[in-house]
């Protein structure tokens, strides 16, 4: 149990968030852990808040609820911080990271003084200098990697590059791209 | 060696039925359910499979299509949720008595109304007295293992009775979760091929199947499927153990999680008693004897053993996922209490009826019903014992 992270996801319809918990999810369990990737399912339209969850542990997960006291928080669109009670439950030993382009200080002013590590990062900006569209999911996923540790940087690339392979089968051309995303995600992603 | 995968619990139910490759599958698309035959139909399409799929427009033609392949001869599958097995409920009947071994995935789902597509139990109990056997599943490996031992245990001569394998919708059949498949290979050999001993479409005996069953007869021919329903207990446990030595995996009528010195226990089903294993765990280490029974087999009904395994304890609560609606209590509660009067066994029990319309039910509200058990095992007394859990005052 000690080793168990439980990772909160909120985005919008159309973000890819899920989609961005279940790679995360596939490349934890590529590693050899024991995970769960699920959202909660409401009305799916495009731009309605979303919420999807992650636990990631070295030991069997039994637990079959939503996460109420996450270790992380990612915002994939930060326009939710002003609808949404992102830092609920999340624990001062964790970290949030946000999808900005705010500063530091304004960002804090959405957190209701949340005391843990608070990271941001600009996912539209790397996604139009690698992609050339807006895709945040992809510099999220990074952002979390690197932020929660779950897996080195490196092993979470080669495994990156598999799904992405599997999954962009028929336009292998947009793979150097999401590859690039991920890279840049992992170095630009800071603390404030 | 087993396969390491990570697959939700509708990609689990859908491998398990390529593995099993039955003549015919006909499904109708309904939520949270409608991932096995779209996936399904996939194998199909690709040739992984031999099935016949049949498309067909509503969940009572997918219920009356099976049971017309399975009285040709063949083998047929289906699944669905909620108010698609609302629409089946006509021909859900007619297969048992038949004797069909038809087997279903059952994706749990709230009936309407009003509508919701979220995970409770009250499709399954709406059927609970249908004649089906009927297996629970905690995780997308159970929904998967049950599956694989279905056919064995339907079609069995001392059986011949339709099967669900019922999962939560979402919370399982939509969350990605590790899984141990069994190789194909093995999974043929163990599920055999499927040989009816009496079958429309063998010439050289031919039968009538369905006609008028009067005063004369009909009492006789159901009081047949009650027998074949008790005769299931048997070969449940038989399937139980040639798959246990197949996968090491060990399945029984029901799982008892921590209970041999156990003073307080929950009885629940499907995802829910997952949840109750973390809980116990979190008491345990505080010293606290909690305990959990966990069903798998909920028809046929395993009275005798249930109620021997809740003998010791000082206060018992049983959780259901569905209102009876009947001022008295849930269906699981009712089975449970009346086992242990049968037996003569006195342990004070109470009832929670939670998780309506997918309302989630969390670790502190587990916590919540092991702290109220606590209480009536001091005391002895349930002066109200139809409560309700997660729901809002």
């Amino acid at each position: 149990m000690d080793n168990l992270i439980e990772i909160r996801w909120h985005g919008r319809g159309g973000q890819g968030a899920k989609t961005a918990s279940l790679l995360l999810a596939d490349a934890a369990f590529n590693t050899g852990k024991y995970i769960q990737g699920f959202p909660e399912y409401g009305p799916e339209r495009m731009g309605a808040p979303i919420t999807a969850y992650n636990r990631i542990s070295n030991n069997p997960i039994t637990i079959h609820s939503n996460i109420y006291e996450p270790d992380y928080v990612v915002v994939v669109d930060d326009s939710l911080l002003e609808s949404v009670d992102v830092t609920a439950g999340l624990k001062k030993t964790g970290a949030i990271v946000i999808n900005s382009t705010k500063d530091g200080e304004e960002l804090k002013k959405f957190l209701k003084g949340y005391e843990g590590e608070v990271y941001k990062i600009d996912a539209r900006k790397i996604s139009m200098e690698a992609l050339g569209r807006y895709f945040p999911n992809t510099p999220m996923l990074a952002a979390i990697v690197k932020v929660s540790n779950v897996m080195t940087d490196e092993a979470f690339l080669n495994d990156m590059q598999g799904s992405f392979k599997h999954k962009f089968a028929k336009k292998p051309e947009v793979i150097e791209g999401n590859m690039k995303a991920l890279e840049l995600a992992l170095q630009s992603v800071e603390k404030i | 060696m087993s396969i390491r995968e990570r697959l939700s619990g509708n990609e689990a139910a859908a491998i398990a039925m390529k593995q099993i490759n039955p003549d015919v599958v006909a499904a109708f698309p309904i939520t949270p359910s409608t991932e096995i035959p779209q996936y399904f139909s996939t194998f199909v399409s690709n040739g992984e499979v031999n099935t016949e799929f049949v498309a067909v427009e509503s969940e009572h033609s997918a219920m009356s299509a099976t049971i017309a392949a399975e009285a040709a001869g063949a083998r047929a599958m289906t699944a669905t949720s909620a108010n698609g097995m609302s629409l089946m409920w006509e021909m859900i009947y007619i297969a048992s008595s038949l004797r069909l071994p038809i087997v279903m995935s059952l994706v749990n789902r709230a009936v309407s109304g009003p509508l919701n597509i979220h995970n409770d139990h009250s499709d399954a109990m709406g059927v609970r007295d249908a004649g089906w056997v009927m297996l629970f599943s905690e995780n997308n490996q159970e929904a998967y293992d049950n599956l694989i031992m279905a056919h064995r245990i339907a079609e069995h001569k001392d059986v011949k009775l339709p099967l669900m394998v019922c999962q939560d919708g979402f919370i399982t059949s939509h969350s990605i979760e590790n899984i141990e498949l069994i190789e194909d290979d093995k999974v043929k050999a163990f599920v055999g091929e499927y040989k009816p001993e009496e079958y429309l479409l063998n010439k050289k005996n031919p039968i009538a199947i369905g006609p008028l069953d009067l005063q004369a007869y009909l009492f006789e021919h159901k009081t047949q499927q009650a027998i074949a329903m008790k005769n299931a207990k048997k070969v449940i446990l038989e399937v139980a153990e040639d798959f246990e030595k197949m996968t090491g995996r060990k399945y029984s009528f029901f799982e008892e999680y921590k209970m041999e010195d156990a003073e307080t226990a929950i009885v629940c089903m499907n995802s829910t008693a997952g949840t109750a294993k973390f809980v116990v765990d979190n008491l345990r280490a505080q010293g606290i004897k909690a305990g959990l029974i966990k069903i798998r087999v909920f028809r046929p009904f395993p009275a005798e053993e249930i109620a021997k395994a809740l003998e010791n304890c000082k206060a018992v609560a049983i959780l259901d996922k569905a209102d009876s609606l009947n001022a008295a209590g849930g269906a699981l509660f009712e089975d449970v209490t009346s086992a242990m009067y049968v037996n003569q066994k006195q342990v004070p029990m109470v009832n929670y009826v939670y998780g309506i319309g997918g309302r989630d039910t969390t670790s502190k509200d587990i916590e919540k019903v092991y702290t109220d058990l606590d209480e009536i095992a001091k005391t002895g007394n349930v002066s109200d014992p139809y409560r309700y859990l997660g729901l809002r005052g």
